[in-house]
């Protein structure tokens, strides 16, 4: 279980600040919660964790390594990204591709050792995909497809996953599946999340984005506020408890008038 | 608490509702196999292609011949032939055999690359513009004497690096582009590139040289002899050997730049490396043979269906692949209608434009 932390982030394209000094951090098996609306920069800030852009201030650490003293080789080793909306260019099989997820381990001209290969039928059953392993990847549902790269995360042992919109047109039973079996990892999950019920279903911590700055960040009970969630998202909220299980509950309203940039003020 | 649902083992199956007709699987034989096979099949084909020729020579005698000179000559079944007949199958045929040989492996391995690297299968050196890059080149250092003497090949090398850096410079990196961008801004380069060529043919090339030219770059393998057969081998060899180091990188280019960064790809130097050595291989092919299309584009298609889509074997099966479909193609090329000889590239354009019809309707589908 890895601890990622990250200090006065910033990152800048064509002089336009996408993010503003972010602090944050995730630990201990933990499953932190990335929110904010579309362009608040969440998937910016998830490729700056991953290290796929360097920010222009501000350090990462896994543990208590700089990013910037860990070659990409050896921070595969740890940590694993799921990207949203990914294609493959050629007719791979799925276990093809879960078998990729051993590449920061294996030499150039090293078969899969027995070792890997118990790793990639473990993570196959991880997520329900056994019996898909020699099928082409492109025949494969959104949900399958889903699962398979969550299938090829896990293959690479991460003590770290980050993933971008990971429930993205999955029907509601894969979603749930998706994220309780992200409960059940025991690995730190650090997600970029649309839903905010899933977010206080799942989430031990979240993050609110909003113009490339944290304006909240602390237990989903704490943050999403109807207040935070109106000057962030524009919408009249009715934040309850659902009355069986006691989970927080979220039930939209209205859209309000446009945004209020001005949302720093209710940092959690 | 959280409610905890279970994911049942048969989940997946009844899952299935988008697909109830069987899904296709990919049943293959073993990659050691495979390459064994391709590699028997090469050597067989190219003594077999030596037997062919407009001279009628015993099967026998060729072989005999082949033999003496690889040092064999204690096996050889005949007599040695007289100097005239034994010069024509070692200084001429055999060769050009290994010519045509090396120079479908270094198409078919850049096509492989290409495919990966631009994320899109319809990449090929010929049709994204690296060939006719190279073809300038040639043609500049040949004609204008551009560059003080430096040779035909470097100059092709060079053309080739031009024109694969300008292509990836249009796709902007080649970060995300969509399969028609890469094809059509190949198209722009391809045309330009060949523009530049005719236009140097025009200014500085006289009626004959000009038509010598004109068969060149329609790419063909006449003219094969030792001296500068084995040194297009060398750098082929070397080139398509360096590749396969590069094997794990391009599978994991599966999901694009930033999922083979994740997965421990240091992508930008994979991406220089692979450019020079795609380059270097392209250009040395055609500064050997001009410019021979679509090889790139049918063989590692038709390996990537029959044995793996994984680079540990597409490549290596893609470089056996091509030497084996060149060295027919040229066997074809030199003896089907003689006296008269078809250029290679005829005959793989022939072949290659159905290929090219159905990688794309695989592609829309």
């Amino acid at each position: 279980m890895g601890r990622i932390n990250a200090t006065e982030l910033s990152w800048s394209v064509k002089g336009h600040r996408l993010l503003d000094t972010i602090e944050m951090a995730a630990h201990d098996g933990k499953i932190v919660g990335l929110l904010g609306p579309n362009g608040s920069g969440k998937s910016t800030l998830l490729r700056l964790l991953a290290g796929l852009r360097r920010p222009d201030t501000g350090t990462v650490r896994y543990d208590d390594t700089s990013l910037r003293d860990l070659s990409r080789r050896v921070l595969a080793r740890r940590l694993a990204v799921v990207e949203q909306d990914v294609t493959a260019h050629n007719h791979v099989s799925v276990r093809q591709v879960v078998e990729l997820g051993r590449t920061p381990f294996r030499g150039r001209f090293d078969a899969l050792t027995e070792h890997d290969q118990r790793i990639i039928d473990a993570a196959l059953e991880r997520v329900g995909i056994t019996d898909r392993q020699r099928q082409s990847w492109h025949t494969l549902s959104g949900g399958e497809k889903q699962r398979t790269q969550l299938a090829r995360a896990l293959a690479q042992e991460p003590r770290e996953i980050l993933l971008d919109e990971p429930t993205n047109h999955l029907d509601i039973r894969y979603q749930l599946e998706l994220l309780d079996l992200l409960g059940s990892l025991k690995v730190t999950c650090v997600v970029a999340l649309h839903d905010l019920n899933l977010a206080a279903r799942y989430c031990h911590h979240v993050v609110v984005l909003d113009h490339g700055q944290v304006v909240a960040a602390g237990t989903p009970e704490a943050v999403l506020t109807t207040e935070l969630i109106k000057s962030v998202y524009g919408v009249e909220v009715l934040v309850d408890r659902e009355p069986t299980a006691g989970t927080l509950r979220i039930t939209y309203l209205a859209a309000t008038a446009p945004r209020t940039a001005d949302a720093t003020a209710i940092a959690g | 608490m959280k409610t905890n649902l279970r994911m049942p083992a048969g989940r997946a199956a009844n899952s299935s509702a988008g697909h109830e007709t069987a899904p296709p699987r990919l049943r293959r034989a073993p990659a050691a196999v495979t390459f064994l096979m391709a590699a028997a099949g090469l050597l067989v084909s190219i003594v077999a292609a030596s037997l062919f020729g407009s001279a009628n020579i015993d099967h026998l005698d060729v072989v005999s011949t082949i033999l003496r000179h690889v040092g064999l000559g204690e096996l050889a079944p005949t007599p040695p032939l007289p100097r005239l007949l034994d010069a024509l199958i070692w200084e001429s045929r055999f060769p050009r055999v290994l010519l045509s040989a090396a120079v479908g492996a270094a198409l078919a391995v850049s096509g492989a690359v290409l495919q990966a690297i631009t994320r899109n299968p319809l990449a090929d050196p010929y049709l994204l513009g690296v060939s006719s890059g190279a073809s300038t080149g040639a043609v500049a250092v040949l004609l204008l004497g551009i560059g003080g003497g430096i040779s035909l090949s470097t100059g092709a090398f060079v053309g080739g690096l031009v024109a694969f850096g300008l292509l990836l410079l249009l796709l902007g990196g080649g970060r995300v582009a969509s399969p028609t961008r890469v094809v059509l801004t190949g198209v722009l380069v391809s045309q330009f590139f060949a523009a530049v060529t005719s236009l140097i043919l025009m200014i500085s090339g006289d009626a004959n040289s000009t038509r010598g030219f004109t068969y060149w770059l329609l790419g063909t393998f006449s003219g094969a002899r030792w001296q500068g057969v084995t040194y297009t081998i060398v750098i082929i060899l070397i080139g398509v050997l360096a590749i396969q180091f590069f094997a794990p990188a391009l599978d994991a280019f599966t999901f694009g730049w930033d999922s083979a960064a994740a997965l421990g790809v240091n992508v930008t130097a994979v991406r220089i490396w692979l450019m020079v050595l795609t380059s270097l291989i392209t250009a040395a092919a055609v500064a050997a043979s001009g410019a021979i299309g679509f090889v790139g584009l049918l063989v590692p298609h038709a390996v990537r269906i029959l044995a793996s889509p994984m680079h540990r074997s597409l490549l290596p099966l893609s470089a056996l692949g091509g030497a084996i479909l060149l060295i027919w193609v040229d066997t074809f090329a030199r003896t089907a209608f003689t006296p008269h000889e078809l250029p290679a590239g005829v005959i793989t354009a022939l072949l290659g434009a159905p290929a090219f019809a159905l990688v794309l309707k695989r592609l829309e589908s």
